[in-house]
């Protein structure tokens, strides 16, 4: 953990970081811009560059961070809700159930338009069940509603596996880059920025909560908090975060697990600065990600869930194994 | 003057009675130990005396007011509990975690100040984690962990504290810090503590009332001279128990 007195400088960095990623996005690619001619086109957005920038490199960017700010923030409060450090946004079946759908979708030859929509419809039904099934009269049980997540996320996975087993050789590739996470036809619907910014003063706003409930339910209502209505209320926030950003770009792992994590062992478990800094990390690592992702093997594009994996692991690791030495 | 009033209360667990018709009353300056032999009950009765479970039937009354029409918050300004397990799962540091005893003390958007932080050193100085400030939750020992969870409560400052087994994982030093402290705050701040505990000569020696729960229901309430005798031990443990009378009063033994 860096010391308390450099979190906020932090969060400051992240920030510039942010907007630094977002250039640097809309300056490479298959066609590289070097500072002038990136200049000049900016300012002309009629130019052939400028078209560039301003029509496919800015809002494919933009969608990639808000892609992955959604993701990180989705991930630290599933792991608050599940209270286990290994919980992902996808642990209790919010993508199968969009994935599920928008596979569907695919088979029957619905406009790639629509499919956004396909896999809100799925991750909302999806949601419901798990909602549903795992609610009872009871008291609040973690357990129930990470195995009814836990089954309803195999369940869909085994429908998944069905759908491509089926499917045409020729609509498979895109079902993969569906399913690994991609950005090409990303667009940013403006009313997934207003789920991002709600969700994010929401989930502000009960920072100190959930740092409370981290240490537990009973300690929590100890400390005075009615954590049954708080629970529910941190699983559909996730669950929402999650279909938002799955609808946009798929499935794309590993940013809802390694960003929190690596963000708490820089900035440690207090909410009010972890929220904040997972959801500038998780934008700009989605963007910076995005961006290897179309240069790398260019002009051939990657799905950019292949690069968070090969770029987050190991930084995971040496993050983690270092935390260790130093006996944190 | 907080008190917390047990009105013809009956708890149970998985069919069991663990008292039936229980009347006490926790006033400002007691402390109680509540005795009882392993799986009686003890931890089901305390959780229900802070209202986080029901009862089967009678109520808990907190300022005069039954605790399952209160707000968690306000009962949490009120009573503090010390849970018999203490688990950090994330990583926070000593001092944060001993700063969330003010949460139901700061409003909303409200961030600890100078005074809630100078409660939480305090605390920590109390219980013997001073220089601990800066490490992590998660590299403490069970006795250190428990010993923090302590400090969170006297955080917290309420005026009923319930202390479910506070001297689990300690060595002999740190149990009589604990139990010295809870005593100290018990005559200085006037507060009420019912301290379910497995050492008798620790109730001996600090608690000023007894509650002995025997099991299927049945239960003895009253001020710690009155209850804590052999007869009263052998039919509470089901084994013979040996009076020794030292300089600050009788004392138990496990007998032949």
């Amino acid at each position: 953990m860096i010391p308390t007195t450099l979190r906020r400088s932090l969060l400051f960095l992240l920030m510039l970081m942010s907007v630094g990623s977002v250039f640097f996005a809309s300056a490479s690619g298959s066609v590289s811009l070097g500072w002038s001619e990136w200049l000049t086109a900016i300012r002309d957005s009629g130019s052939q560059h400028g078209e560039l920038i301003w029509r496919l490199r800015l809002p494919r960017a933009m969608a990639a961070w808000v892609v992955g700010s959604m993701l990180a923030m989705s991930g630290c409060l599933m792991q608050v809700l599940l209270r286990n450090p290994l919980a992902d946004p996808y642990v209790l079946g919010v993508s199968g159930g969009a994935a599920f759908a928008t596979l569907l979708g695919m088979v029957f030859g619905v406009a790639v338009a629509f499919l956004p929509w396909l896999a809100i419809l799925g991750a909302l039904v999806s949601i419901l069940l798990v909602f549903g099934l795992a609610r009872g009269t009871g008291p609040w049980s973690g357990t129930r509603l990470l195995l009814t997540g836990v089954v309803t996320a195999s369940g869909w996975a085994a429908l998944i596996s069905l759908i491509l087993s089926l499917s045409p050789d020729n609509s498979l590739r895109g079902m993969l880059f569906w399913l690994m996470g991609d950005l090409s036809y990303a667009s940013l619907p403006a009313w997934s920025l207003a789920v991002l910014v709600g969700s994010f003063i929401l989930t502000l706003g009960m920072a100190r909560s959930l740092n409370v409930l981290a240490m537990g339910e009973t300690t929590a209502r100890l400390l005075g908090e009615s954590t049954r209505h708080m629970l529910w209320l941190v699983y559909l926030l996730a669950s929402i975060l999650t279909a938002t950003a799955v609808s946009i770009a798929g499935s794309i792992g590993f940013v809802g697990l390694i960003v929190p994590h690596l963000m708490r062992l820089l900035v440690g478990s207090d909410h009010r600065i972890l929220i904040p800094a997972a959801t500038l990390f998780g934008g700009l690592f989605l963007v910076f990600s995005d961006t290897l992702a179309r240069t790398v093997l260019s002009p051939q594009q990657l799905p950019v869930g292949v690069i968070t994996a090969l770029l987050g692991v190991p930084l995971f690791l040496l993050l983690l194994n270092r935390a260790r030495l130093k006996g944190v | 003057m907080t008190s917390l009033v047990c009105q013809s209360l009956d708890v149970s667990i998985g069919g069991k009675s663990i008292c039936s018709k229980l009347d006490v009353e926790l006033g400002p300056g007691q402390s109680w130990g509540l005795l009882g032999p392993n799986g009686i009950g003890k931890t089901t009765l305390l959780k229900c005396m802070a209202g986080l479970n029901p009862p089967d039937g009678g109520q808990v009354l907190l300022e005069n007011q039954a605790i399952d029409k209160l707000p968690r918050r306000l009962i949490a300004r009120l009573l503090g509990m010390l849970q018999q397990h203490t688990v950090y799962v994330f990583d926070a540091s000593v001092l944060e975690t001993a700063m969330t005893g003010r949460h139901p003390h700061l409003s909303h958007w409200e961030r600890e100040g100078p005074e809630d932080k100078q409660k939480a050193l305090e605390a920590i100085l109390a219980v013997d984690l001073a220089g601990f400030e800066s490490r992590s939750v998660t590299g403490l020992s069970g006795g250190e962990a428990r010993r923090l969870a302590f400090a969170s409560l006297m955080v917290q400052e309420p005026a009923i504290l319930l202390l479910d087994e506070p001297t689990n994982h300690l060595d002999m030093k740190h149990q009589v810090r604990i139990m010295n402290q809870v005593n100290h705050q018990v005559r200085q701040a006037q507060v009420c503590a019912m301290i379910a505990l497995h050492d008798v000569n620790l109730a001996a020696r600090y608690c000023s009332h007894i509650l002995m729960l025997f099991g299927e229901g049945d239960w003895q309430a009253g001020p710690v001279d009155e209850l804590l005798n052999q007869e009263n031990l052998e039919r509470l443990y089901q084994c013979p128990v040996e009076v020794v009378d030292t300089s600050t009063g009788n004392r138990f033994l496990p007998g032949h």
